[in-house]
């Protein structure tokens, strides 16, 4: 029997049904039923993503794979449409991969209520899942949404202070506010051209058949890309971000930033607003080069481990927004090469944090100092996550960051060499936050926390946590190709050519700041008669409808 | 030979790594020694093979491997491959050569160390990454190396990670490497944008089909390569982390902080010479950096009491010679003298180690003295490094100086002559605070009291508790008062010290009767893209050479008499004279307050920005803020609209009837929005 077709509804399926498993599991005190179920499911999950780079093609006019396009309503036209391509599938797969990892991660910081964890979390792998292998819009928002309750749960039941509540009210309005309007753009795309499904609307975006009304579909890129924007987060848009990362629960973490909003960036704001997405590109370069150096800045100056690992997220986070939207080949692979690294990284570094706190019960840095001698093993994981997330050459994070900063340096927007610049200046601070946090945990004297505790080296268990992200992170920095060359057919696709951008079809809308004499020759040729008509002053659809309800 | 062989001259190192890395631990002392010791020979015996290979071949030419991409995107590509070409060739042999000499000096001096597999595995570690630097073929993977060696600097000069001073000093390294880094990255991204790759054979090549080509974005990207040149070799206003670099171990210092590692940026100049050839106002930019370096750090190192802080600012010093060298466009003459270097320079910091391990930690050199008879052999090599970094006539350091002073003299650059005469005076500073050191621990009466540092050795047994000791300790617990070093310790010492003495014949100038053979075997890598405008004089007089020579002989006449005087003859006058010039010695050892103004301009302003206005006030008060007036805003209108839910049925009755009387009134008096 061919897999192909089912894979990715087996992929959805499996933690689903695992979490509907987990339920029925009687809770017993000190048993480690639902640790070991958890763990089988997200394991067999795992191997059934390992199903998609083994059988992906990476012919460039592949489009979407193993798709599979089911009716589900038929009107509105709704349908169980789900695919993955360049873009998506080592997403699926990096998302297999840290549910194991993050169940081992929890084997022992969570005692009580083992059953509602682990429910809520298979519930957001799922809904992770679904956001990345959707093709249906309306199926897309369904798993959007379904992220977020998980989550907010989980910080809200296991986080770690007394401001757990408060993180986790923070975390879902900031998510929640802006994808309702989020919802109201889908609706009105919908209203517009009859279809959720995503490769139609592509098409259509590409032909520019949405819509003839340019102010309405600047409005609904900007919903979608502020809705996307609060998730990743784009600075300044981050004021959930620490809050939720010093509550979460160290497995929840691990999935808490980045990957969702930016390939929804990816796939949504640039497959539907390309020329939209195009336009805001310099803003979007701009916050993200200031994201990078802000993120790093203050990353230097805590005490806080947590927030230190917070803000140093961002950091990261910025730097893809800054490579993805210089719309090179070599920013948007990077920046989907650097999402997956982001992510490993990210999941080491706050599986590590768990380990010490774990041991000390704390995540000041005051509290600590001189570990090395008693931790070999720690310390030796610490210098190379920190290794990777600096971007040292040979390790994963160089080649992201590598090729996200040259691909800034070649961009199309103005003032990108300014950017570039102050984006690589971000190398320098990276190093020397990473770098203070070694020493002031692991070097000089013994802090006073380490007298009080009796402190011990890397289990069995840690060590099979650690030691796979440590291994991905040589071989994606020495063998990137393997990786790249499914993204790269993506990357081509939504890059420009050179020559093949210049700012056309928006022309009538930015004439001041954009004064191209070529782009006028070519107007005819390029945008669609209705369109170029039809733009001279109608009145905005959205607020037509918006009335009429 | 078979080319392949090229791959293993790193790998061998790293497999050492590996090795010693994750079992050293375990391993007897015995195995991780003849682990890191096999791992650096094998590829030295390649370098041989490579050697004989050149010989054989009479033309000049190159040998290339290529594997697999290692980044590989739509209109980029970057492979590992490797290159040998003459000064590849030059490089390896001094890496691997000195390399391995000081691995088999480390396995004494390290002998009682605790962390004696780590320190193996971390030393294996840089041969790799250093190796990959000179074996690269592209800017990418030069990079590769060029922060590899960072990474193992950084590790080593933290190795007694116990020690604040230890931790600060690594940190501060890899930080202002990065800073140079940054330039660098900047430099790659610049030639990507415009050469489309970064294979050195590619973008020389596409700069030799231009001509025309010159100054513009080249200046911008070779003064962005200068930037990371002077971060990895220590010049202004990047050096501030060699000095402090000397708290790791003196093995460490020899191999990384002065034979190998910093030369990466005079051969990465000299490696990009088609760029800088293009671009005179960079190359000006080098000299100057170059010239301003040599003469400020010499000076610092006048008044250093630390011995190994005077070799240290002589290694900045000497670095600017190199620069120097490069800057005018003589950039065979650079690496003689980065070679030359690479000899005195390992001989005498191995030496100072072989001195404090006779005095069982002692650093300071007012502490030391007549030490001639009690260490012989370290005295007689010591003093071979001293004579040759002085430039005793027909050392290998006079030929390299004498060299580079001849090329600055007679090139067209701007300012040459004066370029020159700050050469000469840092010559004439050389060789004085060389001797100073030279007489102050050798000469004189000793002024170290046994019976303390025969005590001293047991607080050094465990580095953990020795914390707060000031110096490094890298000595024997198993000896008592002053004593020589052990034979795996001394015949290095004494290899290097032959190299040291003879190592300039290579070299002899055609003034002195030579053929000046190291430059013609240079001479393919340097013409290979066509020669740029060369700034050297081809044919000045043979009595310029000699004229300038005797100038330079004369400085080190004046050097080793000043130093005479003042610490031999009459020991009190150094110490009227510090008295008498009071402003400028403490100018001098404050060392020009030039990390005290790095300090107040630059590291306290970011770190009051970072805490003060972008987390305090914009992060907490403005981001934060505003989530959590939106949050509030919501939780009060909320408020009110519970108001409205009250439960009394009369209120309820009054909302209806205000509603019902809005929209009568709105139907009543035409208030007609388009709906």
């Amino acid at each position: 029997m061919n897999l192909d077709h089912a894979i990715l509804t087996i992929i959805l399926c499996t933690p689903l049904l695992g979490a509907g498993v987990l339920a029925l599991l009687p809770e017993r005190d000190g048993a480690k039923t639902h640790h070991i179920a958890a763990l089988a499911v997200t394991l067999l999950t795992f191997l059934f993503t390992l199903h998609l780079p083994s059988h992906f093609s990476a012919a460039t006019n592949a489009g979407f794979q193993f798709d599979q396009n089911l009716p589900w309503i038929p009107s509105p036209s709704i349908r169980y449409h789900v695919g993955v391509d360049g873009l998506s599938m080592w997403l699926v797969v990096l998302t297999g991969l840290l549910a194991p990892l993050g169940v081992l991660a929890s084997w022992h910081s969570i005692r009580a209520r083992a059953k509602t964890f682990f429910v809520l979390f298979l519930l957001q792998q799922v809904a992770m899942i679904g956001i990345f292998i959707a093709l249906d819009l309306f199926l897309y928002y369904g798993f959007w949404e379904l992220s977020l309750v998980p989550m907010a749960l989980l910080i809200a039941t296991f986080g770690r202070t007394e401001n757990r509540r408060r993180a986790a009210i923070k975390f879902f309005l900031y998510a929640f506010i802006p994808s309702a309007i989020l919802l109201v753009a889908i609706v009105w795309l919908y209203a517009r051209t009859g279809t959720f499904d995503m490769p139609t609307l592509q098409a259509l975006a590409a032909a520019h058949h949405i819509s003839p009304n340019n102010h309405a579909l600047w409005l609904c890129s900007l919903a979608f890309l502020v809705a996307f924007a609060v998730k990743v987060p784009i600075f300044p848009l981050h004021g959930w971000l620490s809050d939720a990362i010093q509550e979460a629960p160290t497995a929840a973490v691990m999935v808490l930033a980045g990957k969702l909003g930016l390939y929804s960036i990816l796939r949504f704001s640039f497959g539907i607003f390309p020329e939209q997405s195009r336009h805001i590109a310099p803003l979007l370069i701009a916050l993200g080069a200031i994201g990078i150096v802000y993120g790093a800045l203050i990353a230097l100056v805590q005490n806080d481990l947590k927030k230190l690992a917070a803000f140093s997220t961002l950091s990261h986070v910025s730097f893809i927004a800054l490579g993805i939207f210089t719309f090179t080949v070599a920013g948007v692979d990077g920046g989907v090469f650097q999402l997956l690294n982001e992510s490993l990284i990210g999941a080491a570094l706050f599986i590590l944090l768990g380990l010490l706190y774990e041991r000390y019960g704390t995540y000041d840095m005051r509290d600590y100092g001189g570990l090395a001698a008693r931790h070999p093993w720690m310390i030796t994981f610490y210098v190379i996550t920190s290794l990777a997330a600096v971007g040292l050459p040979m390790m994963n994070g160089f080649v992201g960051e590598f090729l996200i900063l040259s691909g800034a340096m070649q961009s199309f927007a103005r003032h990108h060499i300014a950017w570039a610049v102050l984006g690589t200046s971000g190398v320098i601070f990276s190093a020397a936050y990473m770098l203070t946090l070694i020493q002031r945990v692991f070097y000089g004297k013994t802090g006073y926390r380490p007298d009080e505790v009796q402190g011990w080296d890397l289990t069995g268990r840690e060590h099979l946590e650690l030691w796979p992200l440590a291994a991905l992170f040589l071989v994606m920095g020495l063998a990137s190709p393997y990786w790249t060359r499914a993204i790269d057919t993506f990357g081509t696709a939504v890059a420009d050519r050179p020559q093949s951008f210049e700012p056309v079809h928006l022309k009538h809308m930015e004439t001041e700041t954009y004064p191209s004499p070529r782009a006028s020759a070519q107007h005819g040729a390029f945008v669609d008669p209705t369109l170029a008509a039809a733009a001279q002053g109608q009145p905005a659809p959205t607020t037509d409808k918006g009335a009429k309800y | 030979m078979n080319p392949n062989l090229l791959w293993l001259i790193p790998l061998l190192p790293f497999a050492g790594f590996l090795l010693n890395g994750t079992l050293g631990r375990r391993l007897p002392r015995a195995a991780v020694t003849s682990i890191a010791l096999l791992f650096t020979l094998l590829p030295a015996l390649i370098v041989c093979d490579l050697w004989l290979y050149f010989k054989a071949a009479a033309a000049p030419l190159s040998l290339a491997v290529q594997s697999h991409p290692w980044i590989a995107i739509t209109g980029f590509q970057v492979n590992f491959a490797f290159t040998v070409d003459h000064l590849t060739l030059v490089m390896l042999s001094v890496v691997t050569g000195v390399g391995f000499l000081i691995h088999i000096y480390s396995a004494g001096y390290m002998a009682h160390e605790d962390g004696y597999w780590r320190f193996f595995a971390y030393l294996n570690l840089f041969m790799f990454f250093m190796l990959v630097l000179v074996l690269s073929s592209s800017f990418l993977l030069l990079f590769v190396g060029w922060e590899g060696v960072g990474l193992a600097s950084y590790l080593l000069i933290g190795f007694y990670f116990g020690r604040d001073s230890a931790a600060n000093a690594g940190k501060k390294a890899f930080v202002v490497n990065r800073i140079g880094d940054f330039g660098f990255l900047l430099a790659m991204f610049l030639l990507i944008a415009h050469f489309g790759t970064l294979s050195f054979d590619q973008v020389f090549s596409a700069l030799a089909a231009q001509p025309a080509l010159h100054g513009g974005f080249l200046t911008a990207i070779c003064l962005l390569l200068v930037v990371g040149a002077a971060g990895k070799s220590a010049q202004i206003p990047l050096y501030i982390w060699l000095p402090d670099a000397m708290e790791g171990p003196t093995p460490v210092s020899a191999l990384i902080h002065a034979a190998t590692m910093v030369t990466a940026g005079i051969y990465m100049v000299a490696r990009c010479h088609s760029l800088f050839d293009r671009s005179p106002f960079a190359l000006a930019v080098v000299a100057c950096i170059g010239a301003a370096t040599a003469l400020m750090s010499a000076t610092i190192g006048l008044v250093q009491h630390d011995i190994k802080r005077v070799l240290a600012y002589s290694t900045v010093s000497q670095l600017g010679y190199m620069f120097l060298a490069c800057g005018v466009g003589a950039y065979s003459a650079g690496i003689f003298h980065l070679m030359t270097h690479a000899f005195f320079k390992a001989l005498l910091f191995l030496s100072a180690g072989s001195v404090i391990h006779a005095l069982s930690g002692e650093q300071d050199m007012r502490v030391m003295g007549g030490l001639r008879k009690r260490i012989p052999v370290t005295f007689w090599c010591m003093t071979a490094g001293v004579f040759a970094i002085a430039g005793m006539p027909f050392f290998s350091g006079f030929f390299s100086k004498d060299e580079i002073l001849y090329q600055v003299f007679t090139s067209h650059a701007p300012g040459a002559k004066l370029l020159w005469l700050i050469g000469v005076t840092t010559a004439l500073l050389t060789s004085f605070y060389m001797f100073r050191l030279w007489f102050k621990t050798f000469f004189g009466a000793p002024r170290f009291d046994e019976r303390s540092l025969a005590a001293g050795h047991g607080a050094h047994d465990d580095h953990n508790k020795a914390a707060e000791a000031e110096h490094d300790s890298g000595q024997a617990a198993h000896a008592h008062g002053v004593h020589e070093s052990p034979a795996v310790m001394t015949v290095p010492l004494t290899v290097l010290a032959l190299l040291s003495v003879i190592g300039g014949f290579v070299g002899v100038p055609i003034a002195f009767g030579g053929h000046n053979e190291f430059e013609h075997f240079l001479d393919p890598v340097f013409t290979a893209y066509g020669a740029g405008q060369s700034l050297a004089e081809p044919s000045a007089p043979a009595s310029t050479a000699l004229t300038l020579t005797a100038i330079a002989v004369t400085c080190f006449l004046l050097g080793l008499l000043a130093a005479y005087m003042l610490y031999v003859r009459n020991p009190g006058r150094a110490g009227h004279l510090a008295q008498q010039f009071q402003p400028v010695y403490t100018v001098l050892d404050r060392k020009y307050w030039v990390d005290q103004v790095y300090d107040a301009l630059i590291v306290t302003p970011l770190l009051v920005l970072s805490r003060g206005l972008l987390g305090g006030l914009i992060d907490t008060g403005v981001i934060q803020g505003t989530g959590g007036a939106a949050g509030g805003l919501t939780c009060g209108l909320g408020g009110l609209a519970r108001r409205i839910q009250s439960g009394n049925l009369r209120s309820y009755a009054g909302w209806i009837a205000a509603g019902a009387a809005v929209l009568i009134a709105v139907v009543l008096f035409g208030l007609h929005p388009h709906f």
